[in-house]
């Protein structure tokens, strides 16, 4: 089979631009472990509550230590639950102080859900059965929408938070 | 498998067999499903895209996610499918002939997919199955819906089966010989969808279909959606290699040149072959319960099917530039100018050809691992897919169809049809650019997918999506447009364009072409290489889901309004 | 480039793809250039 000279060095190049992302991505995700979420933990889809992280009282914001936080969820259709405030009211609102680390634990009671805090890498999907998990540092103040973006029924539109990474 | 010769003949004229009054109309009933879907499809992009706007609400009760479903279901699966369907047997009559027989078993095949389509059709167009063409578990359709979609694939199967017994036939007659290029490309692609689609019939047949009868209460999530995908990434290909069957062997008869390398294109069909399956993790990166070190694997394959694409790149340009210079075309770019831009059946095409450019630079972002997590179900990778669906395959498939239904109905293209055509593949392409980019953008800026109008709590993130998402509508109406003109141009074709002879195009190689290495005819090991490397990328992963999967899902179809 | 033609020219074998040859550069040139940017993203992010 004869190759074209010119063929043979597009395909140096281009097949070397693989190789380059290939190398770059593999240094991020097993050197600095920016894998995409993978979680395994499994959990009954139909008592999550069994699971401690996802008891009510441990819900939404927990902050453990200075600048580090844990944000449990659950996403059910069509709403995030994120605790509620010292009225009784359901949170819809979460405020982190910029420059925090926060890990993100997020599980469903019935459908497939997504959960994407727009304009961040965190986006996961969110599966009955598991727990997903993520943990990240806030740097950029703002106001983040977090939205559901995997299509879960009839009110999937109207599933969604706001994050606000304050100074 | 050995061959008598060790190179096969390369003076072999391709597409040498008339095509059959008698499948004329089966070829043109599979058209008359592809249009008529088109008209379906498009209307209902259309109202999404204007609900979307924030500007129209749906009467009657309809909801958008049910008109999305129809969208996604009758363009991603009906049109497509049968479109291929059609054009794959009009090639294979071409280069290897049809019996009476095999005839007839392509009647059972439409048939029984016209059938399937009817059904989910009707499911869906009464509110049952509102669960998008993904059908994501535990989301519950009627079972209805599922039962047919196993018929759609099944009457492809029975294609795939009358393609390959077409080719055992010819090589009966034809000892030594290599199989034709388009037929031994129908062949591949055949090979490929049989494959894939084994993933998902085994999801339907033995977890959907007895779990939305009730006869069993749960369903592994995780397991239907990576049976999902690993029939989603091939079915994409599956609407690419056709496309790819014209830029290798009709667009060179076209533009009035040969066919660049037979060998290079079966080596790119059968590099595709290998790695278009066991790629599926890279529509799941994100998904918990699956260990990232075998999406990362799968995300290198996935860069292994990149590289077909880059050949073909080559291919086609230097396709291009050796009939330019042949036709006086001089310096570096000189060439460009000899192409006939005005002929629709080259236009259209090339428009598509120009649409994969960023349409594949997306496509390795998608794939690439983490970055996945910037675009993951964003409105970024709606807009990808309209760029490779949507314009690559589609204005290929329209640059087909302008001499394929002349040639099936025994008429002309006339100048005036083909001048409309110039103007409807210039419309599509303006109409897909203004959709495509702000899809893309605000995508980046983190705009979600499948979703309806919503202001998300006024933030000021949502604001500026609903902007983007004007832009979409102005760019679906654009579109709009051109599916109406092309409607046009397909009755006036089929209907009331003057009698005469229309040209089946296929090229030939150059005489003095190298030939082709006769391994290109171990079927066994293409065979082999491909179910090893789904074995590879995909046995233990799923042997994991299934050994710690959680508790099943039980139905739910309160969610989608049933 | 002349003397670049007339040895492609030489071999029949060998057809002038010199257009050819930067048009797929151009190409890879735009996936490249694409790729880096959507990884300034995720980096920024």
């Amino acid at each position: 089979m004869h190759l074209h000279k010119f063929e043979k060095i597009w395909l140096v190049f281009g097949i070397g631009s693989l190789v380059l992302f290939m190398v770059i991505l593999g240094y991020g995700a097993f050197w600095k472990g920016t894998h995409p979420q993978s979680h395994g933990q499994i959990i009954d889809p139909n008592n999550v509550e069994a699971y401690d992280a996802f008891k009510p009282e441990n819900l939404g914001v927990n902050k453990v230590d200075e600048k580090r936080y844990v944000i449990n969820v659950v996403a059910s259709a069509f709403n995030y639950d994120l605790g509620t405030d010292k009225d009784g009211n359901a949170v819809k609102t979460i405020r982190i102080p910029k420059g925090s680390n926060v890990l993100f634990q997020v599980t469903s009671p019935d459908v497939v859900h997504g959960f994407n805090i727009a304009g961040t890498n965190v986006n996961m999907m969110i599966e009955p059965g598991y727990v997903s998990k993520m943990e990240t540092v806030l740097n950029n103040p703002g106001e983040y929408t977090i939205v559901c973006n995997e299509y879960c029924g009839v009110g999937h539109h109207l599933m969604f938070g706001t994050l606000e990474v304050y100074e | 498998m050995a061959l008598a010769k060790a190179e096969t003949s390369s003076t072999q004229e391709i597409g040498a067999y008339p095509i059959h009054d008698k499948s004329k109309k089966l070829y043109m009933s599979f058209m008359y499903v592809t249009f008529i879907s088109l008209l379906i499809g498009g209307l209902m992009g259309l109202l999404q895209t204007f609900v979307r706007s924030g500007k129209l609400s749906l009467p009657w009760g309809i909801g958008y996610y049910q008109i999305l479903t129809v969208h996604g279901v009758i363009l991603a699966l009906v049109m497509t499918t049968f479109f291929i369907i059609g054009f794959q047997f009009s090639l294979m009559e071409k280069s290897v002939g049809m019996s009476d027989k095999q005839r007839k078993w392509g009647w059972v095949s439409f048939w029984v997919m016209l059938i399937g389509t009817i059904i989910t059709a009707t499911t869906i167009l009464l509110g049952k199955a509102s669960v998008l063409y993904t059908f994501y578990a535990p989301l519950k359709g009627h079972p209805a819906f599922y039962i047919g979609l196993a018929l759609v694939i099944i009457g492809s199967w029975i294609a795939a089966f009358v393609n390959w017994h077409q080719i055992a036939v010819w090589k009966k007659k034809h000892p030594g010989e290599k199989t034709p290029l388009p037929a031994f490309m129908v062949a591949i692609n055949m090979i490929m969808w049989f494959i894939a689609s084994l993933g998902v019939a085994v999801a339907v047949l033995v977890q959907f279909i007895p779990w939305s009868l009730g006869y069993a209460s749960t369903i592994n999530v995780l397991l239907s959606r990576t049976l999902f995908w690993y029939f989603g990434h091939p079915l994409v290909y599956f609407w690419l290699l056709p496309a790819y069957m014209t830029w290798y062997v009709i667009i060179p008869k076209i533009i009035g040149g040969k066919i660049f390398s037979d060998a290079l294109a079966r080596m790119s069909f059968v590099l595709l072959l290998f790695f278009s399956i066991p790629v599926g993790f890279h529509h799941q990166l994100t998904e918990p319960g699956i260990h990232p070190t075998w999406k990362f694997i799968q995300v290198a394959l996935t860069m292994m099917v990149v590289i077909p694409t880059l050949m073909t790149a080559f291919s086609m340009f230097a396709t291009f530039e050796i009939t330019g210079r042949k036709k006086g075309g001089k310096g570096v770019f000189g060439w460009m100018k000899k192409l006939p831009w005005g002929d629709v059946r080259f236009l259209a095409p090339f428009l598509g050809m120009v649409g994969f450019i960023p349409g594949g630079a997306g496509g390795i972002i998608n794939a690439s691992h983490q970055l996945n997590m910037v675009v993951h179900n964003t409105i970024w990778v709606t807009g990808h897919f309209h760029l490779t669906v949507a314009t690559v395959v589609l204005l290929t498939f329209f640059g087909v169809t302008y001499w394929l239904v002349p040639h099936l109905k025994g008429r002309k293209l006339t100048p005036q049809l083909n001048k409309l055509g110039i103007i409807q593949s210039i419309i599509w392409s303006v109409g897909m650019l203004i959709m495509s980019t702000s899809m893309h953008i605000q995508g980046l800026k983190g705009g979600p997918r499948r979703s309806e109008f919503s202001e998300y709590g006024g933030t000021a993130q949502a604001q500026e999506w609903i902007g983007y998402q004007v832009a979409q509508a102005v760019g679906g109406t654009i579109l709009f447009v051109a599916i109406l003109l092309m409607l046009y141009i397909f009755v006036k074709m089929a209907f009331f364009a003057p009698k005469g002879e229309t040209e089946y195009p296929i090229a030939q190689e150059e005489p003095d072409a190298e030939p082709t290495p006769a391994w290109f005819e171990n079927w066994k090991m293409w065979v082999g290489i491909t179910v090893a490397l789904i074995l590879f990328a995909y046995s233990i992963p799923v042997f994991d889901m299934i050994q710690y999967s959680p508790p099943g899902s039980p139905p739910f179809s309160w969610p989608i309004g049933n | 480039m002349v003397s670049e033609t007339n040895k492609n020219l030489g071999d029949k074998n060998e057809p002038d793809l010199r257009g050819t040859f930067a048009s797929v550069m151009f190409v890879l040139a735009f996936i490249v250039i694409s790729w880096f940017g959507v990884l300034g993203i995720f980096l920024s992010r």
